[in-house]
């Protein structure tokens, strides 16, 4: 392998926690070189090395701290080292091996934005973590890289680690804001955005820590070497993440653009499946991101990205745009999960959809009701009384939430629906198997003895009747109620 | 969140459960130079509230409430909200299993089954002897190790259902291998 691991370097070094290790490879060189420059070239150095956000919207970096306002007095720098997507662990294998990485980043952010007060936000499950941050953090206040008049250039920089207490949603950077406020991290009602009026009303910048992290990285190796890495719109390396039955699960950098093929199966990464087993599915950004088909399929004859065919989509490349095409809603944090051949696809939705219907914080009625909807029926499909309309609920469900259809404050619904829509989708040849192999009746006698009243639904009538081509292709396969 | 109904309005004085000490207290109050305002120190108050008393009282969050010149409601608004906090007693030791999709993929439904079948009790409940409490949560950022589970702050990696006898005698189960910060911990003298 010609690329050179930057991020991960000090992965495996003994000590690499410590200042003084960090140091002798050349730390805080960066944050010295970018201490010279104004706060204003800083950011449009960032700016011309597309340094898209890695904590799962991909937004330029650069262009999210030209929104702060330019007469402000007060700026806050906020670090979501929340990590709570499931199965996402590339910002605590950062954390554990090289802590001063993410604060040389902090602290080059901070000199951009012009912050003197930055908020590290750690999910409470971080416990080691936590111990090792606050460890090299004293370090580095001992050795003058915070507090007052840093490295004798004037800037001050204060940084505290804040501790979250297990909420999905304040991995939101709105809901990461209010829980820092000591309140419910229920995300707001945007815009404002952060960069206007954030943390304490004031502008904010909220950056993950692999973000953070390329910083020092741009300043010392320069823009050049960073534009040589990656694909036309995605900059850079990128700590992709693998676990399930594979061979080698873990964390592992490399260039943007990796294929999800290689990701599983070269021996740099994944080492392949356990057992030899097939592919059935890979949720590849985390999943809030969607669900492709595995090698368990065939490959398409022609080469062609179909997402609407059943056809292998192991090709797809982890960076910003490639994923679109197979109908994934964005590079998210880029960590997949596996799941082999012989794995029931209903336990698949029944685990995704309760991840939802549990972290909805239940502000926007689409989103409280329509994640717990959509479980509920996850939950009856995997009791063996599922009916084909029930697909066809989810679906339509799916549809109609989130933002992009503009109806909720955050994004969470939307990371809900597309995973669930794209299992339902891409699997829903497995769906129908099951279902079809269910008890004949399985589906009525089980409602008649939970809930008798709950089914006789008017709706089955109504969606009969939906012209062609509506939400509904699939034309109903149960008897309406007597 | 863990939660036992209780009216709290006629809540008899010994259901208040226990209250901060002066040095919890403090330990607190080091925390408002920090922020701007004083309702930001909430969280870390709870961690250090929880970490004294093991959760949090009703009497805690009346003290707090004080403490940081907030209405009580606004400290049960956020005790509820968040799913580390517990709202009455548990074990000496609480174990928090990983349910997400790796691990359940990787063969966590059987250590679940198996935890409960060994401790006899479900989610939110604490063994008779008073040693073990146990929930699940959500993904818990091991997941090339899973399934996993947390022993108080220790992770316990790649767990299958037979390991369980193992794991839940060992000695270490509270000892991480480094030097700790005391930062969110309650001053030691105030510890059960
Ligand atoms: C429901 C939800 C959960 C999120 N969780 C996280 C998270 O755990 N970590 C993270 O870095 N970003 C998370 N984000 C993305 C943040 O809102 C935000 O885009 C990111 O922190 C910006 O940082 P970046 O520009 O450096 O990527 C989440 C977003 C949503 C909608
Ligand atoms: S979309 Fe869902 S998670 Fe986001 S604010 Fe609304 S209810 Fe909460
Ligand atoms: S899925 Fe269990 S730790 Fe991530």
């Amino acid at each position: 392998m010609t690329f050179g691991r930057v991020l991960m370097r000090h992965v495996g070094v003994p000590n690499s926690t410590s200042l003084a290790v960090y140091k002798a490879d050349g730390g805080y060189a960066g944050a010295a070189r970018a201490l010279q420059m104004t706060p204003d070239d800083l950011v449009e150095l960032v700016k011309k090395a597309n340094l898209r956000g890695r904590g799962g919207a991909g937004f330029p970096a650069g262009v999210k701290w030209t929104f702060l306002p330019k007469d402000r007095t007060v700026t806050y720098l906020c670090v979501n080292a929340d990590e709570s997507e499931p199965p996402t662990f590339c910002n605590r294998v950062l954390i554990d091996s090289d802590p001063h990485l993410l604060l040389e980043g902090v602290l080059i952010a901070a000199y951009a934005t012009r912050t003197t007060v930055a908020y590290i936000y750690m999910r409470g499950e971080f416990c080691e973590q936590f111990h090792i941050l606050q460890r090299a953090l004293d370090e580095a206040y001992a050795a003058g890289y915070f507090g007052h008049n840093i490295l004798g250039t004037g800037h001050n920089l204060e940084c505290y680690i804040h501790r979250g207490a297990g909420a999905y949603v304040c991995g939101e950077e709105t809901g990461l804001i209010e829980s820092l406020e000591g309140k419910r991290g229920w995300p707001r009602i945007k815009p404002p955005f952060p960069a206007v009026e954030g943390l304490f009303r004031k502008p904010t910048v909220v950056n993950n820590v692999e973000t953070l992290a390329c910083l020092p990285h741009i300043l010392t190796r320069g823009l050049d070497w960073w534009l040589s890495i990656g694909t036309a719109n995605s900059k850079g390396p990128k700590m992709y993440c693998i676990s399930g039955p594979v061979n080698r699960p873990g964390c592992y950098e490399a260039p943007l653009g990796l294929t999800c093929r290689e990701l599983i199966y070269g021996a740099d990464f994944g080492g392949g499946m356990r057992d030899g087993k097939q592919v059935k599915a890979v949720f590849p950004g985390g999943l809030s991101m969607g669900a492709l088909r595995g090698d368990l399929f065939p490959k398409p004859p022609d080469g062609k990205v179909d997402p609407k065919q059943d056809y292998d989509e192991l090709d797809c490349a982890l960076d910003f745009d490639d994923v679109r095409k197979y109908d994934l809603l964005g590079l998210g944090t880029a960590a997949a999960v596996v799941v082999p051949e012989d794995a029931d696809i209903r336990d698949v939705l029944l685990n995704v959809t309760r991840f939802y219907a549990q972290e909805s914080c239940g502000q926007c009625t689409q989103c409280r009701e329509g994640t717990a909807w959509m479980y509920k029926i996850a939950q009856r499909i995997r009791a063996g009384a599922g009916r084909r309309v029930d697909l066809d609920i989810i679906e339509e469900t799916s549809r109609n939430m989130g933002m992009i259809p503009g109806l909720s404050i955050c994004g969470l619904p939307d990371g809900a629906a597309w995973p669930i829509r794209t299992l339902i989708q891409k699997f829903r040849r497995e769906f129908e198997q099951r279902i079809a192999a269910q008890e004949p009746g399985a589906a009525q006698s089980l409602i008649r003895r939970t809930n008798a009243a709950a089914y006789e639904l008017p709706v089955l009538h109504g969606r009969a009747v939906q012209p062609a081509g509506g939400t509904f292709a699939t034309p109903l396969d149960v008897a309406p109620p007597r | 969140m863990s939660w036992r109904t209780i009216d709290r309005r006629t809540a008899a004085e010994q259901d208040l459960g226990p209250g901060l000490n002066d040095a919890v207290k403090e330990k607190i109050r080091s925390f408002f130079p920090r922020y701007p305002t004083k309702r930001a120190v909430l969280l870390p108050a709870l961690h250090i509230a929880q970490d004294a008393l093991g959760y949090i009282s009703l009497r805690a969050m009346r003290e707090l409430a004080e403490l940081l010149e907030l209405p009580p409601s606004a400290v049960l608004d956020v005790v509820t909200f968040y799913t580390h906090f517990w709202t009455h007693s548990r074990g000496r030791k609480t174990i928090v299993l990983c349910r997400s999709l790796t691990c359940e993929l990787m063969g966590g439904g059987r250590v679940r089954e198996g935890l409960e079948q060994r401790l006899g009790i479900g989610e939110h409940e604490t063994t008779p002897d008073g040693q073990w409490s146990y929930m699940t949560e959500e993904c818990l950022a091991a997941c090339e190790h899973a399934p996993c589970l947390l022993i108080n702050e220790k992770l316990h990696k790649g767990v299958q259902a037979e390991d369980l006898d193992r794991i839940l005698v060992d000695p270490e189960n509270d000892h991480l291998d480094m030097p700790r910060s005391t930062l969110f911990d309650a001053p030691a003298e105030t510890k059960p």
